[in-house]
């Protein structure tokens, strides 16, 4: 196994115009697939986590698939929350206590854009899953088969703005111990729109209907979060730095 | 020159001696306004056509509903100015406006319930202002968890700065995506502030009421602003002075 890039070599990178900010941001991106793949427990937690909690609600509530229906937009969407949440405490601590932040913040390089690049690491390893496997769970909660692309798409797109929201809660929850509980408080009001916009458009995809203008909406919120975001992390991880 | 004010606000014991000399500028006109709206409001005003007394608790409800988003406004702009130009001041006013917007928020929730019982016949109802309000209550309890995981008090307040920043880019997002989620689940519900007809008498004692806790909630941020500026500053020598005299 050859030995993973952990962070830039400042000594070579710095200050040579070869490597730009995306093509620095492409490494970082490169880079964290690389070790997630060497994680590969890791990368299944959150996909089995949200098949239990998708599980929970018919032995909770009925398993008729009629009264299922109904609330499977609703379901589908706090699992995948809850799912993604779970996962972002993994998001920056590695690289916080390892020290491979700290030499992205010195490495002259634009830390907004390696944090998205991290952000869009996160959304494949996690995000991307959940939007595959979310029909699966769809299906036995009695949606029907021509609701998948639209189940596929809503979550695709609704995770992107989660795990960017994600982003600056995690990266302000950086340097606290058991973060998990204030990392929620913290994230969870502020994904309520994308819950909204998200539901609605599974819900109107298991109905048949057109789910364009919930969609939109949804890609909407992940544009305003992909051009803040990162930015708003990149300052949180620099506090949390000093 | 003309900015030496605002220079000078970043000066700890000014500050300290400046919220000191204010407070009661603000706080007697607050209980006046608040007395005089109450009474307005609770007496004077007669009984609505529909809801019968019932809207009176709008008297203190729409003023705490209104204070609960000023509060949050003033916080992250004074978080903002803290962020920005390194101002510790400004982070005491954020921290010390933060309990009190917390307040408003469950109190216009608590009314809001109250008032909800006779018009909607259950104390919850699914409403967006409520829910809005609902998650306020959550934004501003972030916010203070946040505040409260840190022991560095510099790192709490420029990483708090940052949610409060980024929370009010998101309240009004949250706001009208929840009054979108409402249109589409249920009919609307009653309009307490909408009627174009609110006869003087109504509408003077909750414009008071507006007004009376806006300065109220000024009187109460300097005398929070004072304690927090004392915890801050209470290693430096001026201090000994202030508390003294």
């Amino acid at each position: 196994m050859p030995p993973v890039r952990r962070g830039f070599d400042t000594a070579d990178d710095a200050g040579s115009p070869a490597v730009t900010a995306l093509g620095a941001a492409h490494l970082v991106l490169a880079r964290d697939l690389k070790l997630a793949f060497r994680k590969r427990s890791q990368l299944v937690q959150p996909l089995a986590f949200f098949a239990i909690v998708t599980t929970l609600f018919p032995l909770g509530v009925s398993p008729e698939l009629s009264r299922l229906r109904p609330i499977a937009a609703g379901v589908l969407w706090a699992a995948a929350l809850l799912a993604s949440l779970l996962a972002l405490e993994l998001l920056f601590r590695d690289d916080a206590q390892d020290g491979t932040l700290e030499q992205y913040a010195l490495s002259g390089r634009s830390l907004t854009w390696l944090l998205a690049a991290k952000t869009a690491a996160h959304w494949l390893l996690t995000g991307l899953p959940l939007a595959l496997m979310a029909p699966l769970a769809g299906i036995a909660l009695g949606a029907p088969n021509a609701a998948v692309p639209g189940i596929v798409i809503s979550v695709a797109v609704g995770t992107v703005a989660l795990s960017l929201i994600g982003s600056i809660g995690a990266a302000l929850t950086l340097g606290i111990r058991r973060s998990g509980a204030l990392l929620s408080l913290l994230t969870l009001p502020l994904d309520i729109p994308v819950l909204i916009f998200g539901a609605r458009a599974t819900e109107l995809a298991i109905g048949g209907e057109a789910y364009g203008v919930p969609l939109q909406l949804l890609g909407a919120l992940a544009v305003l979060g992909l051009t803040l975001a990162p930015l708003a992390a990149a300052a949180a991880v620099r506090i949390n730095l000093e | 020159m003309a900015w030496t004010w605002f220079h000078r606000l970043a000066s700890p014991p000014h500050v300290y001696r400046l919220s000191a000399r204010l407070t009661p500028w603000l706080a007697w006109p607050a209980a006046l306004l608040i007395v005089a709206g109450l009474i307005g409001g609770l007496w004077l005003a007669p009984p609505d056509y529909q809801q019968g007394d019932g809207y009176r608790i709008i008297y203190v409800h729409a003023p705490s509903a209104w204070m609960s988003l000023f509060v949050y406004t003033t916080m992250a702009v004074a978080a903002g100015i803290g962020l920005i130009w390194r101002m510790k001041v400004a982070h005491a006013v954020a921290a010390a406006s933060a309990p009190v917007g917390a307040s408003f928020t469950f109190a216009a929730l608590v009314t809001g319930s109250l008032w909800g019982k006779p018009m909607w016949g259950t104390y919850w109802q699914w409403d967006p202002r409520l829910t809005s309000e609902l998650i306020l209550l959550f934004l501003y309890l972030g916010y203070m968890g946040l505040r409260s995981a840190f022991d560095d008090t510099q790192r709490a307040d420029r990483a708090s700065a940052v949610l409060a920043v980024v929370g009010v880019i998101n309240v009004p997002i949250i706001h009208f995506s929840v009054v979108w989620w409402n249109s589409l689940h249920q009919a609307p519900s009653l309009m307490y502030l909408g009627k174009p007809t609110m006869p003087p008498s109504m509408y003077v004692p909750l414009l008071l009421m507006l007004v009376g806790f806006t300065l109220f909630y000024g009187a109460v941020l300097l005398v929070r602003l004072r304690g927090e500026v004392l915890s801050r500053e209470r290693a430096a020598s001026w201090i000994r002075e202030a508390v003294r005299t």
